[in-house]
């Protein structure tokens, strides 16, 4: 009796876990293991894939230069983004995280707002805004600013600009986790032992802050590298993005051996980071954001 | 200090309104009567709302897009709660590494999970489908659901089911009796949470929908190929409405349905 007791506890997490386990390994493990195979296969003129173990994509991907600064440029856009969300995303998160003002409740609401909004339309509202009948332009021709409409979209900046407008939230929201979870007597131990306020802050409270700091911007960074929505609608033809080649090889070339070998590029840039930052820091930290 | 503290109380209102201001604008334009749906707003009107039920190809993009929601909350909030009660209620060898795999989709840039799912299936030779979005929704809504019911599944204290089983229970009674019921708040969590990421995805979408099939977020894209109309702002704002105000009430819902329970077992 107390054997099959024993038995069914040893049991019961792995029928609980199957459902999700086969899941994932059906359609995320496998998928992952067939592109790299996939990316060896060859696309022949006629349309079909030659089965075998060609390295004439890696080649291509590796060696020509078209990529690599389009590497380079996604990889700089993903850098700018995640700069300015840190240090645009930490004052709000300081001040909500220490406010004494009763709309606290209120405003962390509205830090989660965003994320509940269509990462589409918050894209697409900056047309709105910047467009040459936009908002900003309107703004200026009452004013009397301007005498014609200036063209602010669809460029380089743009597209930095839409990326920290949906993963602000995502910055902020981590180094809130990170600020509510320090003790306050630290700062006030610091402080009577006279260090002034930004003294206590600095020796204090931003190191404390780092781990919260750490997850919102690798957040920032691997979302935005790998994100290929916002340069189609905010970016102009010159500013695709990595994702945006990848969804060229597959949707529109359907070149798929060659967009495996582009998507493993990719993940192997986005993945390396989450490597190191796991080893360093632990998952856990990102985790605590859902709480 | 003081002075310090209103210049952070500044700099923190301008944020909020950096990250506000254009979905309130979007908001606004939805509502203008002017022809063109841009600046100047010459007047309230829901024309455009109007024009948008009259649209077969809108129409038929919010109801895949809520068909898709629903099942896809439906399966992952069902596999991701097991998978959580696992986690927190049992040791087993593999944990650690099982807790990464399981999470491994919000850990990979969706476009290659996207490209992964795609090429292989179509290797298996099966077409792109709504079974093919609903597969690739499941996967990457999964994670969230662990982590949200996960962790609210640490804070339910343990001895309330030790006691119904030591009072008789089976640990399956106890499970529909006891933990469900304490579980559901955060059950409800996840499910909303899958839903809203489901409805607005757009990045896997993209690659897994079949020819012909829109949703929302992808019809919203189609539109804009074209240029910005009133239509895509009126639609936002009917997206808006729906993926913040519907989780607001059900919160609101939740909360007040408790304070019910809390007030009736008192008065017991």
């Amino acid at each position: 009796m107390a054997a099959d007791i024993a038995s069914a506890q040893k049991r019961a997490p792995w029928i609980l876990l199957s459902p999700s386990l086969t899941t994932i390994g059906l359609l995320l493990v496998i998928p992952m293991m067939f592109i790299v195979v996939y990316s060896f296969w060859l696309r022949t003129a006629t349309g079909a894939d030659q089965v075998g173990f060609y390295v004439d994509n890696w080649q291509e991907v590796l060696s020509d230069v078209f990529y690599r600064d389009i590497l380079f440029q996604t990889l700089k856009i993903a850098l700018y983004t995640t700069v300015i969300c840190a240090f645009v995303g930490y004052i709000p998160a300081y001040f909500v995280a220490n406010t004494k003002m009763r709309s606290k409740t209120l405003l962390l609401l509205m830090l989660m707002l965003p994320f509940w909004i269509s990462y589409i339309i918050r894209t697409m509202s900056w047309i709105n805004i910047l467009g040459t009948s936009g908002a900003l332009n309107g703004l200026l021709l009452w004013a009397g600013i301007i005498d014609s409409p200036l063209n602010m979209l669809y460029n380089q900046t743009t597209v930095v600009l839409g990326l920290v407008h949906y993963l602000l939230p995502f910055m902020i929201l981590n180094v809130y986790v990170s600020l509510e979870g320090i003790d306050k007597n630290l700062t006030e131990a610091a402080e009577s032992l006279g260090c002034n306020g930004f003294q206590a802050f600095r020796e204090v409270t931003l190191p404390l802050s780092f781990p919260g700091l750490a997850a919102g911007s690798l957040l920032c960074f691997v979302l935005a590298a790998g994100t290929y929505i916002t340069p189609l609608i905010l970016g102009g033809p010159r500013d695709a993005m990595f994702a945006n080649l990848v969804y060229e090889a597959i949707i529109t070339q359907l070149n798929w051996p060659l967009g495996s070998a582009l998507s493993l590029v990719l993940l192997a840039f986005l993945g390396g980071l989450v490597v190191i930052y796991t080893r360093y820091l632990g998952v856990d930290q990102i985790a605590k954001s859902f709480r | 200090m003081t002075n310090g503290w209103s210049w952070i109380r500044i700099a923190t209102i301008l944020v909020y309104l950096f990250l506000f201001a254009p979905v309130v604008v979007v908001i606004l334009l939805a509502f203008n009567a002017n022809q063109f749906g841009s600046f100047p707003i010459e007047g309230f009107s829901l024309r455009w709302f109007n024009s948008l039920l009259h649209n077969d190809a809108i129409v038929r993009a919010f109801k895949t897009s809520l068909l898709l929601g629903a099942l896809t909350s439906a399966i992952s909030t069902t596999i991701g709660t097991m998978a959580a009660v696992a986690m927190v209620r049992y040791d087993f060898p593999g944990k650690k590494a099982i807790s990464s795999l399981l999470i491994a989709p919000i850990l990979i840039p969706e476009v290659v999970l996207a490209v992964a799912l795609l090429l292989f299936l179509q290797f298996l030779e099966l077409p792109k489908s709504f079974g093919l979005l609903l597969m690739g929704h499941v996967v990457f809504t999964l994670p969230f659901v662990l982590l949200v019911v996960q962790a609210r599944l640490v804070s339910i204290r343990r001895d309330v089911e030790e006691a119904a089983m030591s009072l008789g229970a089976t640990p399956i009674q106890t499970f529909f009796e006891i933990t469900l019921p304490l579980m559901l708040p955060a059950v409800m969590a996840g499910m909303l949470f899958s839903f809203t990421i489901s409805f607005d995805d757009i990045t896997g979408t993209l690659f897994w929908k079949p020819g012909g099939v829109e949703t929302v977020p992808t019809q919203i894209f189609a539109m804009l190929r074209n240029s910005i109309s009133p239509e895509i702002n009126a639609l936002g704002a009917v997206m808006v409405i729906f993926t913040v105000a519907l989780p607001l009430i059900a919160t609101a819902i939740a909360r007040h349905m408790s304070a019910q329970r809390m007030k009736a077992k008192t008065q017991n």
